[in-house]
């Protein structure tokens, strides 16, 4: 059986909506990841410690296991505890904590290079703990620490593709779909990585125009 | 929580882990072979070199290391490529870390600082000396923790196989909620066994980075 790709064209339209369905996955876990990993970067490094080691020990759980797994254990694990989520939402909520976890180590990390004066100057001038963190510290943070952030989000991009195994209908397993009515896995899977290296270079130079901005604000 | 439960898949969850160990330690090591070909071969004086070294990583890294799973497993026999599962997951996964390692390598040996290689050349060793005598051995020190960084994604990443059924961990997982209907159980144990695994290379890693550091 040779290659032959003038079978894809027909379903071209179905693999645009799996990207799509990709796009918006990504999307909400990259803003769960970012704004979760700020939580945790907070947790991590100001909460009591009564709340700190927990959390601790679930980002070092989550750092240690596949996250194929994470997302079985969301999806199929949740189940027995009585808890039903749609393969759409345990897949963003899978994805999104896994890269969360990761992300806070990279925001722990810009908060302490925060200077501490700037903590000091804003108690000083009146801000309550939280305030300061919220509105001085972490805004800071977050700034120095964007291009291993985005990092994340590509190395999120392609997990997502790890979605389709909880049959969720995004590029990968639209392009099964495919290969289920043609029998031509080598096309349609080529044609798949096509489009996750489109949106990649998107993101990629999305990135690139963010950091720029950035630098430039400084 | 059903610990009978646990105790009597026990035996079959770790000899999967052994395939999982297996599987992590042939694509490790084909993933550092790919990556000192792809880092040799960016840093070439050869242009065409540097495009297909420059080639490799985008690509790899620009695709979910699943598909490429799948277009080496279920595609490959279209182009007369005949692989069984752990044959493919051992080659797949290997060739993508191979372009993750090539950029980790490549970086140490950027960092090594330039005085070096050109006092090395000022002194009269060749190129290829300059590189196996001072550059490489200054360069590897630098490798130690982020190359841990790559395995411990690898070894995690061996996960990926179970979806073209390699009978590795989260395989077997899932194999035993088919019998059992016990998921949270399964997941839990084979996530303890994976992280038994890392936390041990994690200290390998760790005491190679100290011993090397202390030269």
């Amino acid at each position: 059986m040779g290659l032959d790709f003038s079978v894809v064209p027909a379903y071209i339209d179905r693999l645009l909506l799996g990207a799509l369905w990709t796009v918006g996955i990504t999307v909400c876990a990259a803003l769960l990841s970012f704004f979760g990993g700020i939580v945790f970067a907070v947790i991590a490094l100001y909460a009591p410690a009564a709340i700190r080691w927990p959390f601790k020990a679930f980002a070092w759980l989550f750092m240690g296991t596949p996250l194929l797994l994470q997302l079985f254990l969301i999806y199929f694990g949740l189940i027995q505890i009585g808890i039903d989520l749609p393969a759409f939402v345990a897949g963003a909520i899978g994805l999104g904590l896994h890269f969360a976890v990761y992300n806070s180590d990279i925001i722990q990390a810009g908060i302490l290079a925060v200077d501490k004066g700037q903590y000091e100057g804003a108690r000083t001038l009146g801000l309550s703990q939280v305030q300061a963190i919220r509105k001085i510290v972490v805004p800071q943070a977050v700034r120095s620490v964007v291009p291993p952030i985005g990092n994340n989000m590509i190395a999120l991009l392609k997990d997502s593709a790890l979605v389709s195994v909880i049959g969720v209908t995004e590029l990968t397993l639209s392009a099964q779909l495919a290969i289920s009515k043609t029998f031509r896995p080598f096309e349609f899977y080529i044609a798949a990585a096509a489009c996750y290296y489109i949106i990649n270079l998107a993101l990629e130079a999305a990135l690139g125009r963010v950091e720029r901005r950035i630098a430039a604000a400084r | 929580m059903d610990f009978d439960l646990i105790l009597r898949v026990l035996p079959y969850f770790l000899q999967a882990a052994i395939i999982t160990i297996k599987l992590s330690v042939y694509s490790i090591a084909l993933g550092l072979v790919c990556g000192a070909f792809g880092a040799s071969a960016r840093l070439s004086r050869y242009r065409s070199l540097r495009v297909a070294g420059a080639t490799y990583v985008s690509v790899i890294r620009g695709t979910p290391a699943l598909i490429q799973l799948f277009i080496l497993y279920f595609g490959g026999p279209q182009v007369g490529i005949q692989l069984d599962a752990f044959e493919a997951g051992v080659i797949g996964l290997g060739v993508n870390i191979g372009a993750y390692m090539a950029e980790t390598m490549r970086g140490a040996i950027v960092a090594v600082d330039k005085g070096q290689f050109e006092a090395a050349r000022t002194l009269g060793l060749s190129h290829v000396r300059t590189m196996r005598k001072v550059i490489l051995p200054q360069a590897a020190r630098l490798m130690i923790r982020p190359l841990g960084v790559n395995i411990n994604a690898q070894i995690k990443g061996t996960a990926l196989v179970a979806a073209i059924s390699v009978v590795e961990l989260t395989y077997t997982a899932q194999r035993y909620i088919g019998s059992t209907y016990k998921p949270f159980e399964m997941f839990l144990l084979a996530g303890a066994l994976y992280l038994v695994i890392i936390y041990v290379v994690g200290l390998g890693i760790s005491f190679l980075d100290r011993k090397a550091a202390l030269k």
